[in-house]
C-alpha cells in the first residue's frame, strides 16, 4: 500500500488526447459552455495529426463541380469494402466540408483555387480531387489551427472570467492510466504527470476518448511513440467494447532506408501529384494489380492513366492510386517476387514525372524527409518505399451520431473509434474525420451532461487502486527475475510485425498468441530503476500493458476472420466472402485487462435509400444475394 | 557499418547536475536520438528525452549537440566523425526538468498573449477567397513547428532571464507577422509587437533563422517586415498628425 497524494480536478468533460479529434471535441464542448480538460501525453500541438500530410477529404466540389457527398460516402464504402458503419460514412460524407470551412473561420490557411477557394487534391480512391491540403504538412496545419483556436477560446474566458483557464484547461504531458465507474457509468480518471511523477484524479461525468492509434505494438510503423492503444485498452477495462480490430491499414509507402528511419511515412500525396511506382526492372507493375471489385474504375494503360491527371472525364485514373491495402499488397507481391529496390522496396518515382521546382513546392516536407534523413535527392532520384504500419480501422464501438460507446459517459472519436472506415481507411479520410467526429463526440458529451440528473461519484478505494497499480512497476519482484519494458515491448513489436503483420496465416497468428501469453505473464515482472520524475521507463511499463491487451485483440480478431478484406490479408484465405461483410467481430475484457475475448455479431443493413446509391452489379460483388433482394435493380425480377 | 561512439549526456535536474560518460553503438544511417534511445534501452533507462514522431514534424526533441541548438531526430550521426566526443545537453534557455528534458511553458504563455485570427464578420461557411500568393507569405511562418529551437537561441533571452517578461522570441513575433498578412484577418497587432512583444530588442543577428529546421527566413520574411511596419506607422505623417490632434484634443479638456 502507498500513500500517495492526489491532486484533485473537477470537469464536466475531459478529453483524453489532444489531436485533431480531441481537440475539436473541446472546441464544442467550451463553445456549448461545459467547463473542459485536455489531457495529453505530450506538449499541446505534438500530438500524432501533426505528421498527416497528404490532406482532409470533404466533398466541397473546388475542383471538380460534380463532386458531392453522394460520390464520397460510394468512395468511402468501396474503400472499405461495404464493411464500414454505414451511418457514420454518411455523417462523414454531408458534414466533412462544413468542417474544413469552419477551419478557415479560425485561421486555417489551406492552398488556394486560382479563384481563390480551397484547393483540393487526388488521393488514393477518391474519384474527384477532394483532398483540402496545405502542401505536405495538412495535419500540422489543422492540429495548429486548433491549438490557437483553443487559445482564442481562452483569451475570450480571461476577458469574462480573468483567467485563461476558466473554462478550458490543458494538461500537457499527463498520462491517464485508469478510467474509474460509479456503477454503470463514468465517473473520473486516474493520471500522472510525466514531468514530476505525481497524480491526479479527474472528477467528471462525460469522458472523450481520442487518443489515436496502436501502431506502436509493430516494428515497423509510422506512428510515434504515444500511440500505444491507451484509448482502446481503457475502454476496454471500462467495459466497452472494441470492433473491427483485425483491419490494420498498412500505408504502402513508408521510408525503407537507412533502418534507423525504416517506417516513416511518405505521403501519397507524391502518387496523387503524378508519382509512380516502379519495380526493379522499371516496369510500373500497378497496372497488373488492379482487382476485379475494382476493374473498370482504374485506367489499363500507362497513356490513359497519365491523361487522366489533366482529363479527368475522359481518362480513368491511375492504378497507383488504388486503395492503399491494394497497393500495399502488391509491393509486397513485387518484393516478395524479386523484383524489389536494393533495400527492400519498390521504386517511387517524382522526379521524371514533375520539374525539380514543382516538387519541392508540392512536396516539401518529403524533399526535406529524404535529403537529410537518406542523402536521396528526389528531384532527380526516385524513392525507395514499402509499407508500414500506419492506422488501425477497429475501435471503440460507438453510436455513429454521438459517439457515445457502450458505457454510459464514455465517447470516443477519431482513430481511436471504430466503424468509419471499415475494413480500409482511405488517405485522407482521418482528418476529416477528426473533425466531423470530434465536434459530434463533443456534442454527445454536452447532451449526455444535460441529462444527468446528478453527478456520479469516486470512490476512495478505486482511486488507492489506481495509484497502486500505477506504482507497481518500482516494486521489484521478490523472487524470479526482473524484466527490463523495452525488451518486452522490443519482443512485442517483433512478433506483431513478423506474424500479425501485412499478411497473415493462421499458424502464425497462433504463434504470435501463444508470444502474447508469455509476454503478459512476463510483463508481471517489469521492473523500473529510478524515481518517478520523467522516468521514461516507468512510462513504458505502464503504456505496455495497454499494448498487450490491444494486440491480443488484433491477434484473436485476425485469427477468427476466415476472410480477406481490406487491412487484413489471410494468405489460407484470400478471397473476400460475402458472408463475412456484415460480420463484426467484438472485442471485450476483464476489468483489469488480463484477457482479451472476441465474439462475432451481425452489422445492421444499410438504410435503403443508401444501398441505392450504389449499382446493383458493384453490390452483387460484395453482398450475398439474400441481402439484395430489396434493391430496385432487383425489383420487378 | 557499426562502430563505438562516445558520448557526453547531461544528467541531472533544477537542483544539479552533469555531463556523463558513455561508449555506445552507432549503427549506419542512424541519428542521434537513436543513440539515446539505445542508451535507454540498455544502459540508462531511467534517461529523460522528450520525443514523438521521430520524423522532424512535431519539434519535441530539441536539445544541443555539441552546443548547436538542433533536433535529435534530425541531426545524423554521419555528420560526425567516428573518433569524436558527442555531447548532448538540453535547451540552455528554459529550465531543467530532467537530464534532456526542459520546462518549455514560457513558450505557452507567449502564445496566449499574441491577439488570435479575428475573422471578417461578413462571410459565411466556404465563403473565404484569398488568392494563393497572398497566403504564402502566413503559409511559410505556419511551417512553424514550434520546436523553440529559435526561441533557445535568441540572445535577448538566453542569457538573460530578465528581458523574458517583455519580450515574446521570435517564434511569437513571428506569429504576429504571420496574422498581420494574413489576406482576411482584421485586428491590428503592430503596436503590439513593440510595446508588448519586444520586437524593438530584435536586432536581426539572424541566429533564430540559422536554427529553424523548417528553414523559415525568420529573420529577413517576419521580423524585418513587422520592424518596418512598426517604423511606418511611427513616423506616417498622416498618423503622426491624428496622434498630435488628439492629444491636443484631450490636452484641452483639462
Amino acid at each position: 500500500m502507498v500513500q500517495v497524494q492526489v491532486e484533485r480536478f473537477a470537469y464536466d468533460v475531459v478529453v483524453i488526447g489532444a489531436g485533431g479529434a480531441g481537440l475539436r471535441a473541446a472546441i464544442e464542448a467550451r463553445q456549448q459552455g461545459k467547463r473542459t480538460a485536455i489531457v495529453t501525453k505530450s506538449l499541446f500541438g505534438k500530438a500524432h495529426t501533426v505528421m498527416a500530410e497528404g490532406g482532409c477529404a470533404a466533398s466541397m466540389g473546388n475542383v471538380n463541380a460534380k463532386d458531392n457527398w453522394e460520390v464520397h460516402f460510394r468512395d468511402t464504402m468501396r474503400g472499405g469494402k461495404f464493411l464500414n458503419n454505414w451511418r457514420m460514412a454518411e455523417l462523414h460524407a454531408k458534414e466533412a466540408p462544413d468542417r474544413v470551412w469552419e477551419l478557415e473561420t479560425y485561421g486555417a490557411l489551406f492552398d488556394r483555387t486560382k479563384d481563390g477557394r480551397i484547393s483540393q487534391r487526388n488521393f488514393g480512391g477518391h474519384t474527384y480531387p477532394r483532398l483540402a491540403h496545405v502542401g505536405d504538412r495538412t495535419g500540422l496545419e489543422m492540429i495548429r489551427t486548433m491549438q490557437q483556436k483553443i487559445v482564442s477560446l481562452q483569451q475570450e474566458d480571461f476577458e469574462e472570467h480573468g483567467d485563461y483557464e476558466a473554462m478550458l484547461k490543458v494538461f500537457p504531458e499527463c498520462t491517464i492510466t485508469e478510467l474509474i465507474k460509479d456503477g454503470d457509468r463514468i465517473s473520473g480518471a486516474f493520471a500522472y504527470w510525466r514531468d514530476s511523477g505525481k497524480f491526479l484524479l479527474f472528477e467528471t461525468p462525460a469522458i472523450v476518448l481520442a487518443t489515436g492509434g496502436i501502431g506502436k505494438s509493430f516494428k515497423v510503423t509510422s506512428n510515434s511513440w504515444e500511440y500505444t492503444g491507451d484509448g482502446h485498452a481503457l475502454a476496454l477495462r471500462a467495459g466497452a467494447t472494441l470492433i473491427n480490430m483485425e483491419f490494420v491499414q498498412f500505408h504502402p509507402t513508408g521510408m525503407v532506408w537507412p533502418p534507423s528511419v525504416k517506417g516513416i511515412l511518405v505521403t501519397e500525396g507524391v502518387r496523387g501529384d503524378g508519382g509512380v511506382l516502379k519495380n526493379s526492372t522499371g516496369e510500373r507493375f500497378m497496372f497488373g494489380y488492379i482487382p476485379d471489385v475494382f476493374k473498370g474504375q482504374y485506367a489499363e494503360t500507362e497513356k490513359e492513366a497519365d491523361a487522366w491527371y489533366k482529363d479527368q472525364d475522359n481518362n480513368r485514373r491511375t492504378p497507383d492510386l488504388l486503395p492503399r491495402d491494394e497497393v500495399a499488397r502488391a509491393i509486397n507481391s513485387e518484393v516478395k517476387a524479386g523484383r524489389g529496390s536494393p533495400h527492400g522496396g519498390v521504386f517511387l518515382d517524382i522526379a521524371s514525372r514533375l520539374p525539380a521546382d514543382e516538387i519541392r513546392r508540392r512536396l516539401p516536407s518529403m524533399y526535406h524527409q529524404f535529403k537529410e534523413l537518406a542523402d536521396v535527392d528526389i528531384t532527380s532520384q526516385p524513392m525507395e518505399v514499402g509499407p508500414t504500419c500506419h492506422y488501425v480501422m477497429g475501435g471503440v464501438e460507438v453510436d455513429p451520431d454521438t459517439a457515445s460507446s457502450v458505457v454510459p459517459g464514455l465517447f470516443a472519436a477519431g482513430e481511436v473509434a471504430g466503424g468509419m472506415h471499415g475494413s480500409n481507411r482511405l488517405g485522407g479520410n482521418s482528418l476529416s474525420d477528426l473533425i466531423v467526429f470530434g465536434r459530434r463526440a463533443g456534442l454527445g458529451a454536452v447532451s449526455y451532461l444535460d441529462g444527468l440528473a446528478e453527478r456520479p461519484t469516486i470512490s476512495e478505494s478505486d482511486v488507492d487502486d489506481a495509484a497502486n497499480r500505477a506504482v507497481a512497476p518500482f516494486d521489484w519482484p521478490t523472487e524470479g527475475q526482473a524484466e527490463n519494458p523495452y525488451t518486452i515491448h522490443a519482443e512485442l513489436q517483433q512478433s506483431m510485425n513478423d506474424l500479425v503483420g501485412i499478411i497473415r496465416k493462421e499458424e502464425e497468428v497462433q504463434q504470435a498468441l501463444d508470444k502474447l501469453v508469455e509476454l503478459k505473464e512476463r510483463a508481471r515482472f517489469v521492473a523500473v530503476e529510478g524515481r518517478r520524475e520523467f522516468n521514461p521507463g516507468w512510462h513504458l511499463s505502464l503504456d505496455l500493458r495497454n499494448m498487450l491487451l490491444v494486440s491480443e485483440c488484433v491477434a484473436k480478431a485476425a485469427l477468427m476472420r476466415t476472410e480477406s478484406r481490406g487491412g487484413h490479408t489471410r494468405d489460407d484465405f484470400p478471397g473476400m466472402d460475402a458472408q463475412w461483410r456484415n460480420t463484426l467481430l467484438v472485442c471485450s475484457s476483464d476489468e483489469r485487462g488480463t484477457h482479451a475475448e472476441v465474439a462475432a455479431k451481425p452489422q445492421e443493413p444499410m438504410r435503403e435509400d443508401l444501398l441505392e446509391l450504389f449499382e446493383l452489379s458493384e453490390l452483387e460483388k460484395y453482398y450475398t444475394d439474400e441481402e439484395l433482394t430489396q434493391h430496385s435493380g432487383r425489383a420487378g425480377q | 557499418m557499426s562502430y563505438k561512439g562516445n558520448f557526453k549526456v547531461w544528467r541531472g535536474d533544477d537542483t544539479s547536475g552533469g555531463l556523463e560518460d558513455f561508449v555506445v553503438e552507432v549503427n549506419e544511417g542512424e541519428v542521434v536520438l537513436d543513440i539515446i534511445h539505445r542508451l535507454q534501452a540498455t544502459q540508462a533507462p531511467d534517461l529523460a528525452v522528450r520525443w514523438n514522431c521521430k520524423a522532424g514534424k512535431c519539434g519535441s526533441c530539441s536539445a544541443e549537440i555539441n552546443g548547436m541548438p538542433r533536433l535529435l531526430c534530425m541531426t545524423r550521426m554521419s555528420v560526425f566523425t567516428e573518433q569524436e566526443t558527442i555531447t548532448v545537453t538540453p535547451l540552455r534557455t528554459f529550465p531543467v526538468v530532467r537530464d534532456l528534458v526542459t520546462d518549455v511553458s514560457y513558450n505557452y504563455q507567449k502564445a496566449r498573449e499574441v491577439p488570435s485570427f479575428t475573422p471578417p464578420e461578413n462571410l459565411g461557411l466556404g465563403e473565404y477567397r484569398m488568392k494563393q500568393r497572398d497566403v504564402e507569405r502566413s503559409q511559410e511562418f505556419r511551417k512553424c513547428i514550434e520546436c523553440f529551437l529559435c526561441q533557445n537561441t535568441c540572445h535577448v533571452i538566453r542569457d538573460h532571464e530578465e528581458n523574458k517578461e517583455s519580450f515574446s522570441g521570435p517564434r511569437f513575433l513571428m506569429r504576429i507577422a504571420e496574422l498581420e498578412m494574413h489576406p482576411l484577418d482584421t485586428e491590428d497587432r503592430t503596436r503590439d509587437a513593440q510595446d508588448e512583444h519586444g520586437l524593438g530588442y530584435c536586432n536581426i543577428t539572424k541566429c533564430c533563422t540559422e536554427v529553424c529546421p523548417e528553414h523559415i527566413k525568420i529573420t529577413d520574411n517576419a521580423l524585418i517586415p513587422m520592424k518596418e511596419r512598426v517604423a511606418d506607422r511611427k513616423y506616417d505623417p498622416i498618423v503622426w498628425l491624428g496622434n498630435q490632434l488628439f492629444r491636443r484634443g484631450s490636452h484641452n479638456k483639462h
